[in-house]
């Protein structure tokens, strides 16, 4: 290996990438893009759920019960409506996802045992939004019932220490208080810019010289096959760290995700997962002559994977066995997780050994096939 | 003296086609040695052989005392290689194509800068060195292919048709760049599809579907030819052609840019007889005289006489 050559073959691919718009595009604007797009686009967050009411009773703990979900930044009670005939029709028509109806009832039940229950409709049709109305709306219900019950043992003059008998559900939500879904997918969005620009530009790499004839005689001279892999994928190697830094920095400081891990952790395996995404693409470049080609082969292999199996979106256990079993095989599975605890929780690359082996092991078989895929022949 | 560049019995089959076929020649320190032949011989199957950039199926190469077809990387210190193809980085200015090579090659940073400027100098391209190389016009792009296959020094050059599509000027001051590395004891191979250029060289190879049917050098080549060359000039040398082939005394008739060369048996009784006939068939001509052979009519004589 020899420094003069290496350096120089990286001087040139970083010249060849400045020059080129078509890289430069995909270098600088494309992970800006891809945060906001997808940091705006695919919010599964629930909010403002338009929510009807038939409040049979009209009584003030019924309105008691009603001004809690008003409060709440998960509901938007528009209107209130006097049959069930109305509430069909309000659901059917999309007018509302959510509706509570409250029994004639309700105050007498409350009062006499402390118990009384309360209707939620909810429109199944979006199994998504459904699930979250569902448990935002148990919350909610919840905390007011706690009061309730609170109130209640206070009036019959029981002591409320004594109250072991009832047992107040109390739902905590661990690393992601706010419920923010944002601050879930974000995480994995670096993956998936790292996955793109990498394996784009990349697979690029070695098409390009082919294409344009400077291979016949790259391979006339001296250099050896790993300098000109390594030599070509060092830029490369640069501007996805520099992407990484871009998107650490917007996820932040733009979209207000925590980060409570180290920096060093985050640049750490976000070299490991680059050094599997650079291998990739350039293994397709030298596989396929073509630049067209290849980019869109390199897509394939790392992007799909990494939007579809890596769990960043779709959570990896909800998945039918098989396919879950297929997210192991998955090198950017490892990533995203790692990711997410890393800026969720905080935690250190020690307690995501197993994680961070398989992504090290995957880099290390990646980058020695990698550096046995390029010939110096034309044949 | 070991030749600088021994090949015997070089082949290399694509699929069906016999690219190179059995072939063997020697070129010694200091030659400027040309293949020649037309497009589809194997001029471009050999010269990348000689490279190290393709296998060869079967025989011997030596070249600058490195056997290539063992191992091909050893010997791509000691050469440079232009292919038929521009090689270079368009998107890359001069100066900038010229340090890749040179940092590729290991040459120093101060001999680079000494050499890269005489050879600009020496190519009248000082004033384009920041110009990207796709910004060329054809002929200095060839210059410059070949001021980045001498910034390091080779011992041999291996030249695939370095002048197809140059201006005549651009062409002399390329051959005159040769001329003075074969001074220095550079070897030369070039394929070329000029004629003209194929008899300034010291030796030639014609090629014809992969193998060799000749090899020697142009005077001697030309002294082979059987009978003489004859020269006529005219607007209507396609009718010209109709009218004296088959002619007697007449064996081959060639077209050559706006005239005709015709191989016969003995000029000096044939010429005022070939005179006599374009007149009485009312073809326009301007000349018609005896001429020297040219490469060109040996190589269409002996195609053809096969
Ligand atoms: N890479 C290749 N694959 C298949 N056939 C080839 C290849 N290169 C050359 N040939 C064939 O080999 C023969 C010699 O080609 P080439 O060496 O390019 O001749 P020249 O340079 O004299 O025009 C031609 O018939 C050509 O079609
Ligand atoms: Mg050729």
């Amino acid at each position: 290996m020899s420094p003069r050559r290496l350096i120089a073959m990286s001087r040139k691919e970083f010249i060849q990438i400045v020059r080129d718009p078509r890289s430069l595009l995909i270098a600088l604007l494309m992970p800006v893009m891809q945060m906001v797009l997808l940091g705006y686009g695919v919010s599964l967050d629930a909010k403002n759920i338009p929510v009807y009411v038939y409040d049979q009773e009209g009584s003030q703990d019924s309105q008691a019960l009603l001004k809690r979900f008003q409060a709440s930044p998960y509901f938007d009670v528009r209107k209130t409506v006097n049959s069930y005939r109305d509430l069909r029709y309000a659901i059917d028509s999309d007018r509302c996802k959510l509706a509570i109806v409250i029994p004639f009832d309700f105050s007498r039940k409350l009062r006499d045992t402390g118990f009384a229950p309360v209707q939620v409709i909810v429109d199944g049709t979006d199994d998504n939004t459904a699930n979250l109305s569902k448990g935002y709306a148990r919350a909610v219900i919840a905390r007011f019932s706690a009061d309730v019950q609170h109130n209640w043992l206070q009036r019959q003059g029981m002591p409320i220490a004594a109250s072991n008998g009832n047992i107040s559900v109390d739902t905590r939500i661990w690393f992601n208080e706010d419920l923010e879904s944002r601050n879930f997918i974000i995480p994995g969005i670096v993956a998936l810019v790292m996955a793109l620009v990498g394996a784009l530009l990349t697979s690029l790499t070695i098409a390009r010289e082919w294409e344009r004839g400077t291979m016949e005689q790259l391979l006339s001279t001296p250099i050896t096959p790993s300098e000109v892999m390594l030599g070509k994928l060092i830029p490369y190697f640069m501007v996805g760290m520099a992407d990484a830094a871009l998107c650490l920095m917007m996820s932040v400081w733009w979209f207000g995700v925590p980060f409570r891990g180290t920096l060093a952790s985050f640049f750490t395996t976000t070299a490991l997962f680059l050094i599997v995404i650079l291998g990739i693409g350039f293994m397709i470049s030298v596989a396929i002559r073509n630049q067209l080609g290849a980019s869109m082969i390199a897509l394939l292999v790392t992007l799909m994977p990494t939007s579809l199996l890596s769990g960043y979106a779709f959570p990896i256990d909800q998945m039918p066995a098989a396919v879950r079993a297929i997210t192991y095989l998955v090198y950017s599975r490892y990533y995203v997780t790692i990711l997410k605890a890393i800026y969720l929780k905080g935690v250190g690359v020690k307690a995501l050994g197993a994680e961070m082996t398989a992504l090290a092991v995957y880099a290390a078989v990646i980058g020695l096939l990698a550096t046995r895929a390029f010939r110096k022949t034309l044949d | 003296m070991e030749p600088e560049i021994a090949v015997e019995g070089l082949s290399k089959r694509f699929g069906p086609v016999s690219a190179v076929d059995c072939l063997s020649f020697a070129v010694n320190r200091g030659e400027i040695f040309g293949l020649v032949g037309p497009d589809g011989a194997g001029k471009t199957t050999t010269m990348r052989m000689l490279a190290g950039v393709m296998s060869c199926d079967g025989g011997r190469m030596k070249v600058a005392g490195h056997d290539v077809a063992a191992n091909a990387e050893a010997v791509k210190g000691s050469i440079s290689y232009m292919p038929q193809r521009f090689g270079l980085y368009e998107d890359l200015t001069v100066d900038e194509n010229i340090r890749f090579y040179a940092d590729l090659f290991g040459v120093a940073r101060t001999e680079r800068r000494e050499r890269g400027a005489m050879l600009l100098k020496a190519a009248g391209m000082t004033e384009f060195r920041d110009r990207l190389a796709g910004k060329l016009s054809g002929g200095m792009k060839q210059k410059l292919g070949l001021i980045c296959a001498l910034i390091h020094r080779p011992r041999v050059l291996l030249l695939d048709e370095p002048t197809t599509g140059v201006d005549p000027v651009s062409r002399r001051e390329f051959w005159q760049v040769l001329y003075s590395l074969l001074a220095q004891g550079v070897t030369i191979i070039i394929s070329t599809a000029y004629l003209d250029e194929a008899e300034r060289c010291s030796r030639l190879a014609l090629l014809h579907k992969g193998r060799l049917l000749l090899c020697d050098t142009p005077e001697n080549l030309k002294k082979r030819m059987p009978g003489a060359t004859v020269v006529v000039s005219s607007p209507q040398a396609r009718d010209l052609r109709e009218l004296l082939a088959g002619a007697e005394g007449v064996s081959t008739v060639i077209l050559v840019g706006a005239g005709l060369h015709l191989v016969v048996d003995d000029a000096d009784r044939r010429v005022p007889e070939l005179k006599a006939r374009i007149q009485s068939a009312g073809i326009a001509f301007d000349e018609i005289t005896a001429s020297e052979p040219a490469i060109e009519d040996l190589f269409v004589a002996y195609v053809q006489g096969r």
